[in-house]
């Protein structure tokens, strides 16, 4: 009897609609809705950060619905064969555009990053957030794990290129984001210590090379992110109002759309990478630690699904989805509450902004087909 | 295929892939909590820290100017008041870039409302402000530059008309030597005031009262706590939020009230107009100043609307100096107005008694010296006393009395009166005049022969000529020292002080100085016998004082410009104009109870008595008769016209 109210059919009925239609669609229950939590909580955020611009939340609104589209559909209609497929020509049409950006590109922001295709604007660096690992997970698929010295040359290459010709835009902080989901690719394929000992004094006499040759801006930007008061007008201005705004926010924050740092615009790119000191000045801690335990479910909850794939490209592609969603995050809310340089990188799902948000959902759709697709490739 | 088999381990794989995912997970949870305890540090412990920086952000305090206090004549003229003005403003956020402001400037040039030479320091003035200032850069606009505005208004977007307090002199140039004027702060003036107080004011008190008084007339400015965002442009609301802001009105200046009555003041400047010179008349009994008058004068009015550079220049080079306050700055030889004073000495010092008679025969030699000191009268004056040398103004009388008395004795004494030293008048400027004594000299020269007093030297200034040197200041104020008989009181303009927003005048307490009291009644009477004599018939002031109702004792005198050289007769009518001797008039009345001392001084006027007795007359008239003297409507043509 009491055996009998467990069984996997009983469980199937007390299914709630939503939950069948969550089924239906190969979206994972708990992902989904602690990425909704966010998502809703974002738009509240974004209104007021806009300086309560319905304009500006109805475009946000908009870019939403894109990604979920570009998430279910992910989801539901790419199978794993077909990822595994698709993971070189992404990286090819990936590789493709960048050189078609730096012909032609658009300037944007003092960088050539966009592409204008008619009906909208993109970056082709947002597409190697996805390829770069994918290609990687997909070269490590047929081999053994951990990688051999060869396989870790070839998919240094796969990383550099992309890299080398975002950084050229220039855009430093996008460039080592992609790089940072190739190298976790290589880490969660086993990486070796040793090597991992080894490369740490050679990753730092790169970077004194790197140092020579990265624009002036970039420089400067590390320089005030290691004493913001020497330039309090200029580069360190957007350090010092971003902590003068969480700081003055303090335990309880000083209401919604009433901080003073943000509506009145003290705070640079309020509703866009600088939304996270929005949320910390007018909300308070609680709500900004609140946050931080939902990305942190949100990673979790990603990390176990990419654990559950059923093959080496299953399993390092999500891995690579959850951890730079990670880094997403870690950048951002690393860089606002000034423990990191300022690196133009968006608080994932909050920020204002179509890319971003297109790119993430559809990691995480990716991520959720692999996981509810692999009884099909048991089977 | 054997390879593969052989290396391909997918238990192995899973678990390493596994092992790595919980490092993983626990990084991200270490990191996350990093960020955490930073959120945690910037949000509680740094709270106070950052919610100070913030507010300090958010809220800006803007100056509210006081309005400057008022100044009064003593029957409540109005000598000073604060009237709406209409000044041209430039907002640069709606006027654009720096080309824009450059074609604006151009064409506001083009339509004549600004000097093209003022168009660097205007735009400066622009560009110093923030572009959402409203910065003004023509201060007060008359009725037709208003209308010539209006006519190409629609030309201009970013300047429009604005209306704020400035400054008015309802009399123009009257008593501007003794009110002062306002201007615009300069540099220097920056240099010496609370940039604090000043937030917001564009006026500054210079000379006269208005620079003495500036303490007082400023008042305290008030501040407005505004709400700006991060462009600094005020802004009513931050979201949703409307915050409390702090207001505290300002205290304006207090109201003066000024011991000149306009009707005298009228009076002297009047008489004055078309010369050179200085008229003042002082309340014997208490020191108060009823007129200070100095010609040419110039419209304050002009310095509060704001002087371009060459209207400035085109008054500092005039050449009647009208910027000069001659009343306290124009120290000049005071002639035989210092005779009475010399007589008075003679008699404290027994070296001449009233009735002692001498010989004029037209010139004094100094024992055993060939050097002809000369009588004005060539002819002389033949044998008088005292009263009769002060009525003839017998200069042979007084090259004997300053021969008896000696340099020091005769210094000493005139210093009693004030004569060398400032009177310490309330209003800034005041020269000190020369009374020499031998050790002036021993401390004036350098070489050792020139600081040896001559006993010929003396003579000179016994007829208040040689080194000696008095303002028409000093010669008003010792002029009041004999009619109130050694009561000296210092000089003052302001009598009562009115602080804003209280009924009360505080009255200020008259100074008295060391009386002189080593003369005793009689000696008195002599010196104002001999100064009624020279008022009455056949005096040097005879013609200025005929027909008043009331006695005028005085004293004329005129000082040499020109030095006429020994066994040279004086020719007036050869002498260019601005050489001719300069004319000066003592007086007090009614002399047997003084109630006005007048001092005149005509510059190249020529005589006393003719010159600047008549304008002392006219002065007595406006205080003593009153309702005899037709009050002119209009404000007399006084100033340099701009």
């Amino acid at each position: 009897m009491i055996f009998d109210e467990f069984s996997p059919s009983r469980t199937r009925r007390t299914l709630t609609a939503g939950g069948r239609t969550l089924r239906a669609l190969g979206l994972d229950g708990p992902l989904t809705g602690v990425l909704a939590i966010i998502v809703c909580f974002g738009i509240l955020v974004v209104y007021s950060a806009s300086g309560q611009n319905l304009k500006m939340v109805e475009h946000h609104l908009g870019n939403i619905a894109i990604a979920v589209a570009a998430m279910i559909a992910l989801a539901k209609l790419a199978t794993p064969q077909y990822l595994r497929l698709f993971a070189p020509i992404a990286y090819v049409i990936g590789v493709l555009l960048l050189i078609v950006v730096e012909v032609t590109g658009h300037i944007g922001k003092g960088a050539q990053r966009w592409l204008d295709i008619g009906f909208m604007r993109f970056q082709p660096s947002e597409i190697m957030k996805l390829a770069v690992p994918m290609i990687c997970a997909w070269y490590m698929h047929e081999r053994p794990l951990p990688p051999t010295f060869k396989d870790l040359l070839v998919m240094g290459l796969l990383i550099a290129i992309p890299t080398a010709m975002i950084a050229k835009q220039p855009d430093l902080g996008t460039a080592l984001l992609i790089a940072a989901s190739g190298l976790i690719v290589m880490l969660l394929a086993g990486l070796q210590l040793r090597i991992i000992l080894i490369s740490i004094p050679l990753l730092g006499a790169a970077a004194v090379a790197a140092w020579h040759f990265i624009h002036d801006y970039q420089r400067q930007r590390i320089l005030t992110f290691l004493n913001p008061e020497n330039d309090p007008l200029g580069t360190g201005y957007h350090i010092i109002q971003s902590q003068i705004a969480i700081g003055s926010g303090g335990m309880f924050g000083k209401g919604y759309m009433m901080g003073s740092q943000a509506q009145l615009e003290f705070l640079p790119e309020r509703s866009t990478d600088f939304i996270f000191a929005v949320i910390g000045e007018e909300l308070g801690l609680l709500p900004c630690l609140v946050l931080l335990v939902l990305y942190g479910i949100v990673i979790g909850r990603a990390l176990y699904l990419a654990m559950q794939g059923q093959d080496t490209f299953a399993r390092l592609t999500g891995g690579a989805i959850a951890l730079s969603f990670f880094v997403y995050v870690f950048v951002n809310s690393g860089m606002v509450s000034g423990i990191l340089p300022v690196v133009g990188v968006p608080l994932p799902m909050i920020s204002y902004g179509g890319t971003s948000m297109v790119t993430l959902l559809a990691g995480f759709g990716i991520l959720m087909s692999l996981h509810s697709h692999r009884k099909l490739i048991g089977s | 295929m054997v390879r593969r088999v052989r290396i391909k381990d997918h238990w192995g794989e899973q678990r390493i892939y596994t092992i790595r995912s919980i490092v993983a997970a626990v990084m991200v949870a270490v990191l996350l909590l990093t960020v955490a305890a930073r959120l945690f540090y910037l949000q509680v412990l740094k709270h106070e820290y950052y919610a100070e920086l913030s507010q300090g952000n958010r809220v800006r305090t803007d100056p509210i100017p006081p309005s400057r206090g008022l100044i009064f004549d003593r029957h409540g003229v109005v000598l000073a008041e604060n009237l709406p003005a209409f000044q041209l403003e430039l907002v640069r956020e709606q006027v654009g870039g720096i080309p824009e402001i450059d074609a604006i400037l151009a064409h506001l040039v083009a339509i004549g409302l600004l000097d093209a030479e003022e168009i660097n320091s205007i735009k400066r003035t622009i560009l110093s402000h923030h572009v959402y200032e409203s910065v003004p850069i023509k201060l007060q606009l008359d009725d037709e530059e208003m209308a010539r505005f209006a006519v190409h208004r629609y030309e201009f977007t970013g300047v429009d008309i604005r209306t704020r307090l400035s400054r008015h002199y309802p009399f123009g140039p009257i008593a501007v030597h003794a009110l002062g004027y306002v201007a615009a702060i300069s540099e220097q003036d920056l240099k010496h005031i609370d940039s604090a107080a000043y937030a917001g004011t564009t006026l500054i008190g210079k000379l006269g009262v208005e620079g003495a008084y500036e303490n007082l007339l400023h008042g305290t400015p008030g501040y407005r706590e505004v709400l700006v965002n991060a462009a600094g442009r005020p802004v009513e609301r931050q979201g949703a939020f409307t915050p409390k802001l702090n207001v505290r009105q300002p205290v304006a200046g207090a109201d003066l009230t000024l011991s000149l009555d306009m009707r005298v003041q009228r009076a002297a400047e009047d008489a004055l107009t078309g010369k050179r010179g200085a008229a003042i008349a002082i309340d014997p009994h208490t020191g108060d100043v009823l007129a200070l008058a100095s010609t040419p004068g110039f419209d304050p009015n002009a310095f509060a609307r704001g002087l371009t550079t060459k209207q400035y220049d085109t008054l500092q080079n005039d050449i009647d100096k009208p910027l000069i306050n001659r009343a306290l700055r124009g120290a000049y030889p005071p002639g035989s107005t210092v005779k009475p004073f010399f007589a008075l000495a003679a008699l404290k010092y027994g070296v001449m008694t009233p009735d002692q008679t001498i010989y004029c025969p037209g010139h004094f030699n100094l024992p055993g010296s060939s050097h002809m000191f000369r009588d004005w009268k060539p002819k002389g004056h033949g044998v008088l006393a005292m009263r009769h040398a002060i009525m003839q103004s017998c200069d042979v009388y007084f090259y004997t009395v300053a021969n008896r008395l000696g340099i020091d004795r005769m210094h000493d004494f005139m210093s009693t009166f004030g004569f060398g030293d400032i009177t310490g008048i309330d209003i800034p400027g005041e020269k000190p005049g020369l009374m020499p004594s031998t050790a002036w000299k021993a401390h004036a020269y350098k070489r050792a022969a020139e600081q040896i007093w001559f006993p010929g030297e003396t003579i000179s200034v016994g007829i208040g000529q040689g080194y000696m040197l008095a303002t028409p200041m000093q010669l008003a104020h010792a002029v009041s020292g004999i009619a109130s008989r050694g009561e000296i009181y210092k000089p003052r303009l302001v009598t009562g002080v009115r602080p804003a927003g209280t009924a009360s005048l505080t009255q200020r307490p008259v100074q008295p100085e060391p009386p002189l009291t080593a003369v005793n009644g009689e000696q008195w009477q002599v010196i104002v016998d001999g100064l009624e004599l020279a008022t009455g018939p056949g005096g040097t002031a005879a013609a200025a004082t005929a027909g008043s109702p009331y006695k005028i004792a005085g004293k004329t005198g005129s000082a040499q410009v020109f030095t006429i050289a020994q066994n040279e007769k004086y020719h007036e009518k050869e002498l260019s104009e601005r050489l001719l001797d300069h004319a000066l008039f003592i007086s007090f009345a009614p002399a047997d109870d003084p109630k006005l001392a007048v001092a005149v001084f005509v510059e190249n006027g020529k005589h006393g008595g003719s010159t600047a007795a008549p304008i002392a007359r006219k002065m007595f008239d406006a205080y003593l008769l009153p309702d005899k003297v037709p009050v002119a409507d209009k404000v007399p043509a006084l100033g340099k016209v701009l």
